[in-house]
């Protein structure tokens, strides 16, 4: 479904992406690892349209996204969940997961609503709160929930664990999979690796905005590399 | 001192006060919601606001050559000529925008600035040269309907006149109404998740451009609606009569917390209220000391010491950010 061809993106003279290549199929869990800056940040925001790649294509089920705003590529079925949350502080939670449907008309929302808030329970008992007084697990709920909202085909996680308590997680990683069942492609960045590896079908290993390995993710959860640099093994 | 007279005059000030603050507040909006959207002061507002006066004018004078001014119910007409102005003014927002602020939108902060105040004279000196041309005057006087300046007397120190009941009632429908679309609708949503985060807004599928030419729609809207109640209000205009008006509504949406909506309205009625009353009971209280004149003075005083003590303004936004 997303084919990602030679990208290369820049900050100013910074040469971040240095020609990357990737492929997410139709229904995959496909995770990108990678260090601190390696460029996982910068990938997903050039395929959510909000950085222009000064080379290479990204094609969608086989039409090129190039030029394409952020707001069009939602149109297109790809919704991008940014690092850190990103929530509305100002608004509330229920406020949050409208803007989410924000691209749709259709009488489904309200069913689509229900659904969210059987996810995550919490958001329901808190929807009239202002969502900067969300603790960080929840806005990490409402982050998910909201970018639920806009029924993506292909979804992009950067990072969903970050700064949660182990047990959320856990919560967190089981909900990617429920959703992924529904038949939602997920592109996931993640510095949890092991958690990663575990969900996706296959993975990516990003250094320095290149492509260093990929594979099967048992096989990569297996390489003696990856288990020393990404899953702490001495 | 004459506390009778204190008293007496009391709901008279009042009701200017609020006159003045509504004014106050529908410019503010202006301010206020551009700053929220674009971190950036739309020096050209009051210029956006006088040429609504202007449209109001120009109609009202073209119906009144027409002799058609006292045909019709002045209720309607004012309603005919409040909407017209309005839409005048939100397309030249909108238009202003476009021509002299997207192109800038990278640029370091002080540049957009600089543009607005070349709006800013590029927009009197066009009313002044159109008007000059067209009517060979800029300074050009509302035309009065007789039902308009009927005045009820309530007590011996209070009467209102029908327009400036127009004035209020009009003021509060127009506050009210954006109140509901900015809180309620989804396009009032998206314009409020717009000015907290671009970037995330677009990744919810918004157009963050077209929300922005929405916020200067509106708020260009709510200024030209101010000028032609101005207008109504206190008959005489001319190109250059933005400046004070406009200055105050931005002080008044600086004390309600800039970029915060119901503090522009709340800045508005405070800044508007204060100076009616110290126009009024300066020169009561200190015995003609201190007259009417240093009204401004004490009212940029009291908002002085406010913000001194909430510098974000009375309602500016201290959420908590979190990571
Ligand atoms: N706005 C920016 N301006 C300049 N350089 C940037 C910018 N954003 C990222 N970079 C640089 O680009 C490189 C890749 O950054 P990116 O955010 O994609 O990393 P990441 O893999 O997401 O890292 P992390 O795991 O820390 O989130 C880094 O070297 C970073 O310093
Ligand atoms: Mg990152």
């Amino acid at each position: 479904m997303l084919d990602v061809r030679d990208l290369h993106v820049y900050y100013g003279e910074i040469h971040a992406l240095k020609g990357i290549s990737f492929r997410v199929a139709q229904g995959e869990i496909v995770t990108l690892l990678g260090n601190n800056g390696a460029g996982k940040t910068t990938t997903l925001k050039t395929l959510s349209g909000l950085l222009a790649p000064r080379r290479g294509d990204v094609l969608l089920n086989g039409a090129s996204l190039a030029g394409a705003p952020p707001h069009g590529i939602v149109l297109k079925g790809i919704t991008h969940v940014p690092e850190g949350r990103r929530i509305f502080n100002r608004l509330t939670v229920l406020e949050n997961i409208e803007m989410g449907a924000y691209t749709r008309s259709d009488r489904g929302i309200a069913e689509d609503m229900e659904r969210v808030f059987a996810i995550f329970p919490r958001l329901k008992e808190r929807r009239a709160q202002v969502a900067g007084t969300l603790s960080g697990g929840e806005q990490q709920m409402l982050a998910i929930g909201r970018a639920l909202m806009a029924k993506p085909r292909l979804l992009l996680l950067d990072e969903p664990s970050m700064g949660l308590a182990p047990v959320l997680v856990e919560q967190i990683f089981e909900t990617v999979q429920a959703i992924n069942r529904q038949g939602v492609t997920i592109l996931l960045v993640e510095q949890n690796a092991a958690m990663a590896l575990s969900i996706a079908g296959r993975g990516y290993v990003l250094e320095t905005g290149e492509i260093a390995l990929s594979g099967a993710a048992a096989d990569l959860a297996g390489n003696p590399e990856v288990r020393r640099a990404y899953l702490g093994e001495a | 001192m004459d506390f009778p007279l204190l008293i007496g005059i009391f709901p008279q000030v009042l009701l200017d006060g609020l006159i003045l603050g509504f004014m106050y507040a529908l410019i503010a909006l202006g301010y206020t919601m551009v700053y929220g959207v674009l971190e950036f002061i739309n020096f050209a507002h009051s210029e956006i606001f006088v040429v609504g006066a202007f449209v109001g004018v120009e109609i009202l004078l073209t119906l009144q050559a027409a002799g058609l001014l006292e045909i019709f119910s002045p209720f309607l007409v004012l309603l005919v000529v409040l909407l017209l102005g309005m839409l005048a003014s939100g397309l030249l927002a909108v238009t202003v925008e476009r021509v002299a602020y997207r192109p800038l939108r990278g640029a370091p902060r002080l540049i957009p600035l600089i543009s607005a105040i070349g709006v800013s004279f590029f927009l009197q000196d066009a009313v002044r040269l159109v008007e000059s041309i067209w009517r060979n005057a800029f300074n050009l006087v509302y035309p009065t309907m007789d039902t308009l300046n009927i005045r009820y007397s309530f007590t011996e120190t209070l009467d209102v006149s029908v327009k400036s009941l127009v004035v209020i009632v009009a003021s509060l429908l127009m506050l009210w109404g954006l109140h509901a679309l900015v809180n309620r609708t989804k396009i009032g949503k998206a314009i409020r998740a717009v000015a907290e985060d671009q970037a995330t807004a677009s990744l919810m599928g918004i157009n963050v451009n077209r929300m922005i030419s929405l916020t200067f729609l509106i708020g260009g809207a709510m200024g030209g609606a101010a000028g032609v109640l101005f207008g109504v209000q206190y008959s005489l205009i001319n190109p250059y009569t933005g400046f004070i008006p406009g200055l105050k509504a931005f002080t008044a949406a600086v004390l309600g917390g800039i970029g915060n909506i119901p503090g522009a309205m709340l800045g508005g009625l405070v800044l508007g209220l204060l100076e009616a009353f110290a126009a009024s009971y300066l020169s009561l209280l200190t015995g003609g000391a201190f007259g009417a004149e240093y009204k401004d003075i004490f009212a940029f005083s009291i908002l002085i010491l406010i913000l001194i003590f909430r510098p974000k303004g009375l309602l500016g936004e201290v959420v908590r950010e979190r990571a």
